[in-house]
């Protein structure tokens, strides 16, 4: 090829000069990514409230933390690869009110959970696959979408339950929901959200799907340009995002011994908030899964914190609101200022986006 | 006319303007002078500073050093309104419209006539919108929205908007690149009927014909940094040509003769209603079969609906004799095909994500044990097809964004060799990259069809084809108009089949 | 059709095809839509019970209507621009118990000055959001979502668990909410004054169009030198103005106010401006056609009883209409770009 264009650096045609020490600058960017951060902001809570609140640091305390999130901690999972992907998913909480009421339903009408509890998770993914079909067929902005999907949804769930409760969940299937490992007071459901957790993880961060995942996010022409099938992946997604939802439901059904067409109402915004905390984009193509579980726990951590030092729970949405935002802003005043240094450097993608 | 200094100053000048980005020096030193009544010609390689010369002008950005002057007085543009307000109109590359708005708020946005109470004056926006047409010698109707116009009706708006600013000094960046002969004729009418009533015009464009046709004087531009101006009269196009490269240019076109070998690509009767009709053609191993016609003439289409990334109607697609399932460009790139798409920062690459990503993203499945992806096996693949590119980049982890145009398309090649294909397609392989990667392409395009790949290329670069292809295929309205060989192929052959004509030509 | 091999050669005067009015009656036909389907619904419902269009009950839809068709004219004024506000219940909730807890500490407040603090209310909270919006340049979803929690904190640590009860406010301000000019409630009318003004300025003046220029190509409003950022921050400020005016309207409606008002209404609110057209990434649709999703969105509710379907579908209904409205607009669209394609199409 021709030689008056070759690489310039070091002189042997290393394009890329010389080998970066790979250990020391992983560690270096891993340590300055948005992730850091979120967890490190977990152990600082973690720290704090142990000095400041009695009786915080017991596990005691971890199981009923474990117990408050699990929901969110489970939608935040494929929440975060849709939001990855540059879509949004909000009817998650009406998809898990209407698995919740279909649940109660189905065990009023004398059906055993053995049998409920699969329909349900069909149930869920079904509802998630109405979600992605609309977006990926008929091309509609997935915010719409699930914004309507999450009226429809609810809506079919007090069509279903009514004002009605159902509570008579069997006492073994409602504390086993409960369940504790063995002598700690620590739930069994922790492992079953570290196993989900792990598995999108690797999916995200490990695998060729995660990989599309980001050049989706990012540019989706793109990535159909490079062979991904971009309506297929999106699918998929929804129809996760829609079992685990369902998923969710049947926990917080058995976990409050109590199936109602309102469980969960307004959720949907506090998984999107744990995940944009976590560091992901809302504009898809950037973030990761170790922080989006670093936001769900901090996010708990908070609560439990606050609820224990006896301050009223619904004050704690300043907290949430306000780490959000400063989540948000710090980074792009940071950007700003060293736009200042040197001006017109390409800024921020300000308006170029919505939402 | 503009041979002697004028002895009025000029509208609008640059004084020993400099800009940095980050660490890269966009513009040194470079003064330059628009004078009323001339059409000024810019002419440099992709990434000699044009660009950012122009957003200069437009008040886009500031220079770190110098100044811009309005008639004889320095002044500071700290944003395009302040530009606008000294009566300079910049139609840049890409029309910017509202596409929801109507064709006269786009005209007009901001600056629309007002009736008593500050009012929007529509009847009168509308009426000033028709005459400025009228001036332009077309009819768009005032009250559609912009979507769904062309790229040339988009142009004319474009240009509307700076008629009805009144502009004093006219910028037009490469506005023929998407335009029809016919219509670049158009413009060029405007743009002299502009020049005579006084206007200064600063034309950029990588036609020479359409510079040397247009312009009165001719400024030249190379990494940065001012080279020259004179008049047109004293220049020829390799003059200015070794002044943009600043060296001889080698042969351009190293097409090496090779044995065609079996027939790889068949493709026969494509069809997309509307839009492409009855296409076939064949490709063997060894061969450049090059599609050319004008722009808008089906050729992209036709490429996208072969790799599977647009749909068709009926016709088939063949690679070594067997069926490809349509509309799956993953069963393309299975059978062995790979597609260097024309729009580089839009289909060729993503452009957040790293070097690394990017190169490796087609085959992200074959460089994955059992679903999991190694970052050192993704590494590894990446530095070695980077290397053999040539690829100059600080490090495999930065944003393509931060590329060059030319080391950008060498990542795109990469990204498609490294899938060993059998049949390259490359739509327009060599738009936007300087001279020198240009004719590196060029070397590596004859090499590849050389070890036996069949290589389709579509261009809009006449030299381009003649030089490279052993076949060209004419394209005129959405049907292959002729047939040529090289030995056939001429430039005057080409454009008349590209046009329509029925000529028998060569 | 086959546009490109069959036009030969059409006069080049005729650029952009003459379709523009058919794309002009496109977008009336949205609004008129809208009104066709509220006005069947008014007019099945009334067969099945003539009662539902009797003055009282026709008052109270307008009553019922009037916070949900103020909130979604502010709206529509941020989602032109390409943004959203997610704050707007929060707000509403605040500047409510703010007018409550104004009246409650100084019982002898005139009426005026209490509206005017609870609409200030608003504005300030209006103001953050456009500030971070616009200055911070942080996506509108993310910040709003923000302020939501942070508003609505806010508002409960004020509260901390009181009530205020309409015994707490003067009857002037309570009549208000009750009071009626010709048979229509004041409140109603207030809402109809917001449409008109907004609905007017939107069309008329030159920083209304620059909002739809905004919405509709950002980095073209930029080089076409319109002030981005004032201007998205001005929607916002008057977004919070108008759901701070909605938190005042409905304390002196309610009478009842405690932390947790307007909770959870930001969703319907986007809803009612994406069934009256309003695209939700930003550069169309009109106030008018927000108002009229919102009171049909409304009237769903009320109308629903009475065709002898349970209250439970409510929510239902409204998920398929927002779903109908989108899909919709996506069909229409896809129809009007291809004939406007159609229309423009010529030889070389």
């Amino acid at each position: 090829m021709a030689p008056e264009v070759t690489a310039p650096s070091s002189g042997q045609g290393a394009p890329f000069g010389p080998d970066r020490a790979p250990r020391g600058g992983t560690l270096r960017r891993l340590l300055a990514t948005r992730e850091a951060s979120v967890l490190g902001a977990l152990v600082v809570t973690v720290i704090l409230a142990s000095f400041w609140v009695d009786g915080f640091f017991t596990d005691r305390t971890a199981g009923f933390l474990i117990l408050d999130v699990t929901a969110i901690a489970l939608i935040a999972l494929p929440m975060t690869l849709i939001v990855i992907t540059g879509e949004i998913d909000l009817s998650v909480a009406s998809i898990l009110g209407l698995t919740s009421a279909v649940m109660g339903q189905l065990w009023f009408l004398g059906l055993p959970l053995e049998t409920i509890v699969p329909l349900c998770l069909a149930l869920g993914a079904v509802l998630g696959a109405i979600n992605g079909l609309l977006v990926t067929v008929a091309g509609l902005p997935s915010l719409a979408v699930t914004i309507g999907t999450m009226a429809l949804y609810r809506g079919l769930a007090y069509v279903i339950l009514g004002d009605r409760a159902v509570a008579d969940f069997p006492r073994s299937w409602t504390s086993g929901a409960t369940q504790r490992l063995g002598e700690t007071a620590i739930p069994w459901v922790v492992l079953l959200i570290a196993a989900l957790a792990v598995v999108f993880g690797i999916v995200l961060h490990a695998t060729p799907i995660g990989r599309s995942l980001y050049a989706i996010g990012s540019n989706d022409e793109a990535a159909r340009f490079a062979g991904i099938s971009v309506r297929m992946t999106k699918l998929w997604l929804f129809v996760a995002s829609g079992a685990v939802s369902a998923l969710a439901g049947v926990f917080w059904t058995l976990q409050y011994s109590s199936a109602r067409a309102d469980n969960a109402f307004g959720l949907e915004l506090s998984v999107v908030a744990a995940v944009l905390l976590g560091g992901v984009s809302i504009f898809g193509g950037l973030g990761a899964l170790p922080g989006v579980i670093g936001g769900v726990l901090l996010l708990g951590t908070i609560r439990k914190a606050l609820e224990l030092a006896d301050v009223s729970s619904d004050t704690l949405s300043v907290v949430t609101g306000l780490l959000l935002v400063i989540s948000v802003v710090a980074p792009n005043i940071v950007a700003r200022l060293k736009e200042r240094r040197r001006p017109d450097t390409p800024s921020v993608p300000a308006h170029s986006n919505q939402r | 006319m503009a041979q002697e200094p004028p002895p009025v100053p000029p509208p609008l000048a640059l004084v020993g303007a400099a800009k940095s980005f980050g660490a890269v020096k966009a513009l040194q030193g470079v003064s330059l002078e628009l004078r009323a009544g001339e059409i000024h010609a810019l002419c440099g390689e992709n990434g000699a500073g044009k660009s950012t010369l122009v957003k200069m002008i437009a008040g886009v950005h500031r220079p770190d050093e110098g100044h811009v002057e309005v008639d004889g007085a320095p002044i500071e543009f700290a944003r395009p309104a302040d530009a606008q307000q000294a009566g300079v109109a910049v139609i840049y590359q890409e029309p910017t419209l509202f596409p929801d708005l109507s064709v006269a708020e786009n005209i007009f946005m901001g600056r629309q006539p007002l009736a008593r109470g500050r009012r929007i004056d529509r009847p009168a926006m509308h009426a000033a919108t028709e005459a400025l047409f009228a001036r332009l010698g077309v009819h768009i109707d005032p009250a559609r929205p912009a979507k769904g116009l062309s790229i040339a009706d988009q142009q004319l708006i474009e240009i509307a908007k700076a008629l009805s600013l009144q502009a004093r000094v006219l910028v037009m960046d490469e506005p023929t690149a998407a335009l029809s002969g016919v219509e670049v004729e158009r413009l060029f009418t405007v743009a002299r009927s502009l020049r005579d009533s006084g206007a200064a015009i600063l034309f950029i464009s990588h036609r020479f014909d359409e510079v040397f046709d247009l312009c009165d004087r001719i400024t030249v531009m190379r990494d940065g940094r001012y080279i020259s101006t004179d008049p047109v009269a004293e220049l020829t196009v390799d003059a200015v040509v070794r002044k943009m490269v600043g060296r001889d240019i080698a042969a351009l076109f190293p097409k090496q003769d090779t044995e065609p070998g079996e027939v790889v690509l068949e493709v026969e009767g494509l069809t997309r209603t509307g839009v492409f009709s009855d296409v076939g053609f064949t490709v063997r191993a060894g061969e450049i079969v090059a599609l050319a016609g004008l722009v808008g003439a089906g050729r992209s289409e036709v490429v996208r609906a072969v790799f599977g990334v647009d749909p068709y109607d009926s016709g088939r697609v063949l690679v070594n004799g067997r069926p490809l399932r349509k509309g799956r460009p993953a069963a393309a790139m299975a059978a062995g095909i790979a597609l260097v798409p024309e729009d580089r920062r839009q289909q060729g690459l993503v452009m957040e994500l790293s070097v690394e990503r990017n190169a490796t993203l087609t085959r992200r499945w074959a460089l994955s044990r059992f679903g999991w992806l190694r970052r050192s096996t993704e590494e590894r693949t990446a530095r070695e097809w980077t290397r053999r590119m040539q690829v100059k980049a600080g490090s495999l982890s930065d944003a393509v964004a931060t590329l060059s145009g030319g080391n950008q398309q060498k990542v795109v090649l990469a990204k498609w060799l490294s899938t060993d294909p059998a049949v390259l397609i490359v739509d327009e392989p060599t738009r936007g990259i300087d001279v020198g990667t240009k004719s590196e392409v060029h070397r590596l395009l004859s090499e590849l069809a050389g070890r036996g790949l069949a290589v389709v290329m579509v261009s809009s670069e006449l030299p381009e084809v003649l030089g490279m292809a052993d076949r060209i295929l004419v394209m005129h309205e959405g049907r292959v108009s002729a047939e040529l060989s090289r030995a056939q192929a001429t430039e005057e052959s080409v454009m008349y089949a590209a046009t329509g004509q029925r000529e028998d030509a060569a | 059709m086959s546009a490109v091999s069959t036009s030969a050669q059409p006069p080049l005067q005729e650029h952009g095809g003459g379709d523009a009015k058919a794309d002009r009656k496109l977008r009336q036909v949205r609004e008129v839509g809208i009104l066709l389907a509220l006005v069947l619904l008014v007019v099945a419902t009334t067969i099945v019970n003539p009662n539902f269009l009797s003055a009282q009950s026709v008052r109270d839809l307008l009553l019922g209507a009037t916070l949900l068709t103020i909130l979604a004219v502010g709206q529509t004024l941020v989602i032109v621009t390409r943004s959203v506000d997610l704050s707007v219940g929060s707000i509403l909730g605040l500047s409510a118990f703010a007018v409550g807890s104004l009246f409650a500490a100084f019982p002898t407040m005139p009426v005026p000055v209490a509206i005017i603090a609870g609409v200030l209310v608003g504005t300030v909270c209006g103001a953050v959001n456009g500030a971070l919006v616009a200055l911070a340049r942080v996506p509108a979803l993310v910040v709003t979502l923000g302020t939501l929690y942070i508003f609505r904190g806010i508002d409960y640590w004020w509260a901390s668990g009181k009530q205020i009860n309409a015994s707490d406010m003067p009857s002037a301000f309570l009549g208000m909410g009750r009071a009626s000019v010709l048979g229509i409630p004041v409140l109603a009318l207030v809402a109809v004054l917001v449409v008109a003004v907004v609905g007017w300025y939107l069309t008329s003046y030159r920083s209304g169009r620059e909002l739809y220029a905004i919405g509709s190509e950002p980095a073209a409003a930029r080089l076409s030198g319109i002030p981005v950022d004032r201007r998205i921050f001005m929607a916002f400020v008057a977004n919070g103005t108008l759901a701070g005016l909605a938190g005042v309207l409905y304390a002196a409606r309610f009478g009842t106010l405690d932390a947790t008002v307007g909770t959870g209404l930001e969703l319907q609110v986007v809803a009612a401006a994406v069934v009256g057209g309003v695209a939700i990434f930003g550069g169309s649709g009109t106030v008018l056609g927000a108002a009229l999703g919102a009171v049909l969105l409304t009237t769903i509710g009320s109308a629903l009883p009475i065709l002898r379907v349970s209250g439970f579908w409510q929510q239902a209904v409204v998920g398929l209409l927002i779903l109908t409205a989108i899909g919709l607009d996506r069909v229409l669209a896809v129809r009007a770009e291809r004939k406007l394609r159609g229309g423009q199409s010529r030889g070389a």
